[in-house]
């Protein structure tokens, strides 16, 4: 497959997409663009299509209609290796999502393994790298049974990031965790995104979309209302809706 | 294999009756108790036979002394032919292993993505677990040939393997359900965790969602080979030399009515006997993967 894809386009493309789950259509026609390195954050009411969108990137769900492309290819392309796709796309769950049968060292480790064929002593230096960096060292092989919600949320970070993938796609990742931890989990993501990862987060930390945010995105019952960069966004919203949003979360 | 009249095991010591019942009353309340109680029960019962036996007296050797002398017939099978007792097993560990490889393969059909394979392998599950194990036992029995030819290779099909067959067919497809119930019991979670890591279906299942679901399967596992044990005397009836057709052939051989409620009492107890502490075990592992989830 050829892509004339060069770093300078966007590397998420997302045109007009519609999805509907039987009757009830979620996204109503969504476009927004993600360019390299950049942070975007969608902010939303609940059941207003925010995990629905996460998850077209990656093509966990497909699409009715529209246009997704990732570093040029199209997404919903029905001759899209979607495996090859998810290995640039890594995705972080609201519920950790580890595997509780696998230490938080043999989470990490399983997919560069066992997906990407990597060398086993290679996968476990760069594990080891990984759970250092999210400060978890010395948990390598606890369960997850045994670890806090941050700290379960951090090895999740740490296990897709080991997919080395080009764009990292957080969904609500802190919604399950109590203010304390909340903070751990925040900082990793800081770090990702000084480093210069291009992520898309789905967050309802206001203050921190507005921190590391490059481009803030508002959602409402499957069309985005709204969006700009952060500084203009939460100081002068033009949007009723985004107005009355704002003011019940801030 | 006549046994000469002198009864060496009726000098053994035997609980007296009366004492030995209400004695063992007082403490048999507690399930565990009420277990053994059972077996105690059916050991005071022969005694009690064996007792009125020898009062009786005679010239007939005494029930105990019968039982004894028919135990290694009706454990072991007849002198270098394998059977019996331990025919029996032998069936049931086959019967599970054939019935736990194919009810694995037929319960991974039952969650296939390709609506086909569901349908076949549904329809077959729920085939097999409404029949009568009986009478699947007899449709294998007359449709499997007694030999087959390979190449230029002779398998003969013996009637026992022909028995296993028919028992494993049941224990595939309620192996099958299990194994769909338990992978529909992982959180879908899991599934797209391991999608957006680029697991495959296949590697998902086998590495993520499989090993999650063995603790789940193993109780009712163990609980469906406790079942297939005490099936297994079914094989009785389409000829094969299991404790049963040993039993039943001891009494057609000694022709005393007396014998019969001792003697099915004992294939009781050789069943009991194997087939308890599995039970208890089963329990004990559930209640152990119960509080772990
Ligand atoms: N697999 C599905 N099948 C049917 N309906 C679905 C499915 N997934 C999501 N929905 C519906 O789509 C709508 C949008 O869901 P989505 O999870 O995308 O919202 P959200 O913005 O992420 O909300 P939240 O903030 O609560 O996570 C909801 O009404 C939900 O019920
Ligand atoms: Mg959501």
């Amino acid at each position: 497959m050829t892509t004339a894809w060069t770093p300078d386009q966007p590397i998420v493309s997302i045109k007009d997409v519609h999805k509907s789950f039987g009757p009830i259509e979620v996204l109503k026609g969504v476009s927004l663009d993600v360019r390299k390195g950049e942070v975007i954050c969608i902010i939303g009411p609940s059941g207003s299509g925010k995990s629905t969108l996460l998850r077209c990137i990656n093509a966990l769900v497909p699409i009715n209609q529209g246009s997704i492309k990732v570093e040029g290819q199209e997404v919903h392309d029905p001759a899209l290796d979607k495996l090859e796709l998810r290995k640039k796309v890594g995705m972080v769950f609201q519920s950790y999502n580890l595997f509780p049968h696998k230490t938080a060292l043999e989470n990490v480790m399983m997919a560069p393994v066992h997906v990407l064929k990597r060398p086993k002593e290679e996968v476990e230096a760069q594990a080891r790298r990984l759970i250092k960096k999210v400060r978890l060292e010395g948990k390598e092989d606890a369960y997850p049974g045994e670890l806090s919600g941050g700290q379960q949320q951090r090895v999740a970070i740490a296990r897709s990031l080991a997919m080395n993938p080009d764009i990292m796609l957080f969904d609500e990742v802190t919604a399950a965790l109590d203010p304390e931890t909340v903070k751990e989990v925040l900082v990793t993501i800081r770090e990702l995104a000084e480093e210069g990862m291009t992520c898309v987060l789905v967050t309802h930390e206001m203050g921190f979309a507005r921190e590391i945010g490059d481009h803030i995105y508002f959602t409402d019952r499957g069309i985005i209302v709204e969006h700009g960069p952060p500084a203009t966004f939460f100081t002068s919203a033009s949007d009723p809706r985004t107005r009355a949003f704002l003011s019940q979360i801030l | 294999m006549s046994t000469p009249a002198s009864n060496p095991i009726l000098i053994q010591p035997v609980p007296a009756p009366a004492q030995g019942e209400s004695g063992f009353l007082a403490s048999a309340f507690t399930p565990r108790a009420l277990g053994i109680a059972l077996g105690m029960v059916a050991c005071l019962a022969l005694a009690g036979e064996a007792w009125a036996q020898l009062t009786v007296g005679g010239e007939r050797p005494g029930i105990l002394a019968t039982l004894w002398k028919w135990t290694p017939l009706i454990l072991l099978g007849p002198p270098r032919e394998f059977g019996g007792f331990a025919l029996n097993i032998l069936v049931s560990f086959l019967a599970m292993a054939i019935g736990t490889v194919s009810g694995l393969a037929l319960g991974l059909g039952l969650i296939s993505k390709f609506a086909p394979v569901r349908s076949v392998s549904w329809a077959i599950t729920q085939f097999f677990r409404n029949s009568p194990w009986l009478v699947l036992l007899f449709f294998v029995m007359l449709l499997t040939p007694f030999q087959m030819r390979i190449g230029g290779v002779t398998i003969p099909f013996p009637a026992w393997f022909k028995a296993t067959i028919g028992l494993a067919l049941p224990i595939m497809a309620n192996i099958a359900e299990i194994v769909r119930g338990a992978v529909n019991s992982i959180p879908t979670g899991q599934w797209e965790s391991a999608e957006s890591l680029a697991f495959s279906r296949l590697q998902t299942l086998w590495r993520i969602i499989l090993p999650q679901c063995v603790k789940r399967m193993i109780p009712p596992w163990m609980n469906w080979y406790a079942i297939l044990t005490m099936a297994t005397p079914l094989i009785s009836i389409v000829g094969v030399n299991d404790a049963m057709t040993l039993t039943q052939d001891a009494l057609a051989s000694e022709q005393r009515t007396e014998l019969l409620m001792p003697m099915y009492g004992m294939l009781l107890l050789f069943f009991f006997v194997y087939c308890y502490p599995i039970a208890r075990w089963t329990i004990r592992l559930e209640r152990k993967y119960a509080v772990r989830n």
